[in-house]
């Protein structure tokens, strides 16, 4: 087995951390504007962003679930195998969970999501100001939670580089290959 | 004598008027809009309005309504955007509270169909309308169920940096539902 992720899997993985690296600041800042033309546009784009990290986190998912990784290497202690296999797992679930709780929101909030302004996504709830309030709560909880994992996974993955000198952060790399 | 004659000319003649709706049942008569934003429709709704509607089923043509809406009673689902459109840019509901239709003629258009044209006036500006709408006929009561479009630059909602149509789209559809009863 090739110590290495796959092109399709890098390049899954950089594209979701790209969009991710927009949407998030965008979510914070459109959210502080005064309301305006602008402020509706910048909701639109944050919501098509967002829709486009759904679509390819199942796309990334149907990659996971008929690949492994390639293994860890065999001197890694037991726990960090553990929490970087953890922190993984809780990534994907976010994948999905941030998405869809912002798709919900809307929905609940009485504004449909229209993917591009062509793609409309089906209003799973009916209007509820209250619910929809909730779902706020929950897609900020969400994302503050996807902040604080992205950082350790970050910091982590720098630590194998620059300190232990391993080829975990190559692997992900579509640079940087050594030759191992 | 005679003033009991006349009382009694006036109970008989009764029936002839009775064909007439003319009182709002607001319980169950509503007035909502849908206005299209990014280029996707968001609903909202006039929660005060008084409507003197009059209206004999077997003569709709002679059928008149004064429509009075109270703007600041607007609900957009949105706290934010309710504060906004109260504002001058849009409704200027402070100087102009109402938003009136006075109707001038109605008109059958088959098939249970009706045109009411009348003259709205929004934010101190009149133009000629005309919404469409339905009769039906209920124990006791008629709904009326119908819709118009307008143009929201044409009465001055949302100008400045919200004449861009590109955000908010210049139609807006106003749909209302009037129920009336026999008095
Ligand atoms: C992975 C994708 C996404 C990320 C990282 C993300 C991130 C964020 C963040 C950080 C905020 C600001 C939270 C706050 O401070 O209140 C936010 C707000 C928001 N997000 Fe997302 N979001 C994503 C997907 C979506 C999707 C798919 C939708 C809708 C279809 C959506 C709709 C919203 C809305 C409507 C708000 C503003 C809530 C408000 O303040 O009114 N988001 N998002
Ligand atoms: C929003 C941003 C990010 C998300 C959602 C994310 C998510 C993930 C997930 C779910 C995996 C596991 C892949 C699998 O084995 O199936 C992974 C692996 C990896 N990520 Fe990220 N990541 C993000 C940002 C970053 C950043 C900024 C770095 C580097 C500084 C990074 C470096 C890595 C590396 C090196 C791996 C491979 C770990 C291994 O070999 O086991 N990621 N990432």
């Amino acid at each position: 087995m090739p110590n290495r992720y796959t092109h399709t899997a890098i390049s899954l993985h950089w594209l979701i951390a790209l969009l991710i690296f927009a949407a998030f600041p965008l979510g914070v800042y459109m959210h502080d504007l005064p309301l305006s033309p602008d402020k509706l546009r910048l909701y639109s784009y944050h919501k098509w962003i967002g829709v486009t990290i759904f679509m390819l986190a199942i796309i990334r998912l149907v990659w996971r679930a008929t690949h492994r990784p390639p293994p860890l290497p065999a001197n890694m202690p037991k726990w960090e195998r553990f929490a970087a296999e953890s922190v993984h797992h809780l990534l994907y679930a976010l994948l999905f969970l941030i998405p869809l709780s912002g798709w919900l929101m809307s929905s609940a909030k009485g504004f449909q999501t229209v993917w591009f302004g062509v793609l409309p996504l089906p209003d799973l709830l009916g209007k509820n100001k209250e619910l929809g309030d909730l779902l706020q709560k929950v897609h900020e909880l969400l994302n503050f939670s996807l902040l604080g994992l992205v950082l350790g996974h970050a910091g982590a993955a720098l630590k194998h580089h620059f300190i232990r000198h391993d080829t975990i952060l190559e692997r992900m790399l579509p640079f940087l290959r050594r030759n191992s | 004598m005679r003033i009991i004659l006349l009382a009694l000319s006036c109970l008989l003649s009764q029936p002839a008027l009775a064909a007439n709706y003319s009182t709002l049942v607001p319980q169950q008569s509503s007035v909502t809009f849908v206005s299209t934003q990014m280029g996707v429709p968001v609903e909202g709704e006039f929660r005060k309005f008084n409507a003197t509607i009059t209206l004999d089923p077997d003569h709709p043509e002679r059928g008149t309504a004064r429509i009075n809406i109270d703007l600041a009673s607007i609900d957009t689902g949105n706290q934010e955007a309710n504060e906004e459109v109260v504002k001058p840019l849009w409704f200027d509901a402070a100087a102009h509270p109402v938003a009136s239709f006075t109707s001038t003629a109605v008109k059958p258009l088959g098939q249970g169909r009706y045109a009411a044209f009348g003259k709205l006036t929004i934010k101190g500006k009149t133009l000629d309308t005309q919404a469409v709408f339905n009769i039906e006929k209920q124990p006791g009561q008629l709904l009326l169920p119908g819709s118009f479009k307008l143009k929201r630059l044409d009465y001055a909602i949302g100008s400045g940096i919200w004449s861009d149509t590109s955000a908010v789209a210049d139609e807006v559809q106003i749909r209302f539902r009037f129920v009336v009863a026999k008095p």
